[in-house]
């Protein structure tokens, strides 16, 4: 595999503006990532926000994954992913978070450890797909303006993304009630 | 409440239980309207709860999710051509388009090398699905504001493109045409494609382009519902991830074929210095319905120009990568009449074998009909992926709705509605 070339220009300004913050860097396939710890999260966004030499002004998407059982080791089992895009300077960027699950993960129980700062301050469209973060993997987004479930409905027993939630679900439809027609 | 339900046992299934309707479903002076999810106006399924003050709107909040169906769960069961029928699904007005972005996030993965013959027909199949989804759009809002005329001019050309996508993959609906490296077949005959193609762009088109701008551009009574309706700003359309016509039309000047360039609008994608396709970005600056629905119009024109550039100089030559290692499929010719093109083929086909795919995870994207659609692919070793998160455009368009529409008349819905051009099954997937 080839070694990754770590050029990409903000970099060096990420390293300068946080010497207390612990970053990894990646490149793959051109793509830069880097690993930000939660807790420095929002201040890290704020400056690839704010910064003029760096100015992420569009957020291009927010996702996540579940790495349980993935081949490689990882600092974490689930990891939240912003996308970043410089419509100025038309460079891409991918932050990375890692956070590990604290309690069972096979229910719809919310983990006090799975838990990030929201970004809807700094780019307003992240709030439905932090939403739809949410739902799928249970990660929760502090001092989001509207934090609900957006696809399924609100009591649905899991988090579906999950790796250990299987892919026939686990029956929510068999044992859902039948009503009958002249019901009221 | 009629739309609750509430099973003895199992889940506490209600939908209604909101915050914002607890608090506000009783309020006296205004009164809850819902918008859908079967409505003719939402053109699919999706769900608005709005507040009325009068016939003003003074408050809307989106429910989605009721074609949810787990495309991204199943995508980590499927391998990564499977996949390719799972995503002509969520974008259904264009089909091809889904397939293209789907693939193009794969190959950049891969790392795999298209063959500049693939690379004209993905990006003249690439446009017809331009085309194709915003004849719909178009037509349909004016079919919304109660032309049904101009529907039926856009609709009716649909037809045709219907018949090019069934002529090239077989099926009508959804080609699910690309393959990792290539297309699932060669086109059938290039004159007869060529043709197809032809008479499209440069008969059918243009005269139905005409009727809907003579129909629609000074139409008094269309102007006047779309004018100055739903004005997202520049600002605004940045800070909220809106991207394609929606964004242009508020004067965004982005557009993915421009800055982050592929196939052929790539320099040099032949290989031999060819220049990328030449083509306008439109744009307009006022963010409104209108303008939304002027660069729909104008980048189906542009469309036809990049089409027009490269349809009589397809090149020869294969249409599928050089299969090295185990991830091209080798031509089915071979498959049969060579060793090592059965095994290769067997290698990919099977069940208890597949892809070579690295340890690693990369994001494609490409501007498609409605904006930048990607696909951000976790690849663990095997065949399938580990996690393939989709960038849908519909998504975003959809959740700066309520700020468009607070303050406009209840009449204005339909009007902003057409013209972001929500696509429930890519919003929900």
């Amino acid at each position: 595999m080839a070694t990754p070339v770590l050029d990409h220009p903000d970099l060096p300004r990420l390293k300068a503006a946080f010497p207390d913050v612990k970053f990894l860097a990646s490149e793959y396939r051109g793509q830069t990532t880097v690993v930000v710890p939660a807790d420095a999260l929002h201040r890290v966004m704020r400056l690839l926000h704010d910064d003029p030499a760096c100015n992420y002004d569009f957020l291009s998407d927010v996702t996540a994954a579940d790495y349980l059982g993935y081949p490689s080791r990882t600092p974490g089992r689930f990891a939240v992913v912003y996308l970043l895009l410089s419509t100025n300077h038309g460079r891409r960027l991918t932050i990375k978070t890692y956070l590990d699950p604290s309690v069972d993960t096979l229910g719809n129980e919310l983990d006090p450890a799975l838990i990030v700062p929201s970004v809807t301050d700094i780019w307003p469209g992240a709030e439905w797909r932090e939403r739809e973060v949410f739902d799928m993997y249970g990660i929760q987004f502090r001092d989001h303006p509207d934090h609900r479930r957006i696809l399924t409905w609100e009591t649905y027993p899991a988090f579906p993304l999950r790796k250990d939630y299987p892919l026939r679900g686990r029956g929510e439809r068999e044992r859902y009630r039948v009503m009958p027609r002249d019901a009221r | 409440m009629p739309y609750t339900l509430q099973p003895d046992q199992g889940y506490d299934v209600d939908i209604e239980s909101t915050e914002y309707l607890k608090t506000h479903v009783d309020a006296p002076e205004r009164w809850v309207l819902n918008f859908g999810p079967q409505h003719p106006a939402t053109h699919t399924t999706l769900r608005i709860v709005l507040e009325l003050d009068g016939e003003r709107v003074a408050r809307v909040t989106p429910h989605i999710g009721y074609l949810h169906s787990g495309f991204e769960k199943l995508a980590e069961h499927h391998d990564y051509n499977q996949y390719v029928c799972t995503v002509s699904r969520m974008d259904y007005v264009s089909p091809i388009v889904n397939d293209i972005a789907w693939h193009h996030a794969v190959e950049r993965l891969f790392d795999v090398d298209l063959t500049p013959r693939c690379k004209v027909v993905r990006t003249i199949l690439a446009e017809l699905g331009r085309i194709q989804n915003h004849l719909l759009c178009v037509g349909a809002a004016a079919l919304d504001l109660g032309a049904f005329t101009g529907f039926l001019y856009g609709f009716n050309e649909r037809e045709h493109l219907y018949d090019i996508m069934d002529y090239v993959s077989g099926q009508r609906f959804h080609p699910d045409y690309t393959r990792v490296g290539g297309t699932m077949r060669d086109l059938p005959d290039d004159e007869t494609f060529r043709q197809m193609v032809r008479n499209f762009i440069d008969d059918r088109l243009p005269s139905a382009i005409d009727d809907i701008e003579t129909l629609l551009n000074r139409n008094r009574i269309f102007i006047d519902r779309v004018h100055e309706v739903g004005v997202v700003s520049k600002e605004d359309a940045i800070a909220w991830s809106l991207t394609g016509p929606v964004a242009r039309a508020s004067g965004v000047r982005r557009d993915l074929r421009k800055d982050e360039p592929y196939l052929c609008y790539q320099d040099n994608w032949d290989g031999q210095g060819a220049k990328p396709v030449e083509f306008s970005v439109a744009f307009a600056t006022d963010g409104d319905c209108l303008s939304r629905y002027l660069v729909r119009l104008e980048e189906m024109k542009q469309s036809a120009r990049i089409i027009d550039q490269l349809i009589d100089r397809i090149p020869g030559g294969p249409m599928n990568a050089e299969p090295e290692g185990k991830m091209v499929l080798p031509p089915k010719g071979d498959v049969y009449g060579s060793i090592e093109a059965t095994i290769q083929h067997f290698e990919i086909v099977m069940t208890n074998r597949g892809w070579d795919a690295p340890i690693g995870e990369s994001y494609g994207a490409i501007e498609g009909p409605n904006g930048e659609l990607g696909y951000y692919i976790v690849a663990d070793g095997t065949k399938n992926p580990w996690r393939a998160a989709t960038r849908p455009p519909s998504f975003m368009h959809f959740a700066v709705l309520p700020k468009l529409l607070e303050g406009h008349m209840l009449a204005d819905l339909v009007a902003v509605l057409g013209s972001l051009n929500i696509i429930a099954a890519e919003l929900d997937r």
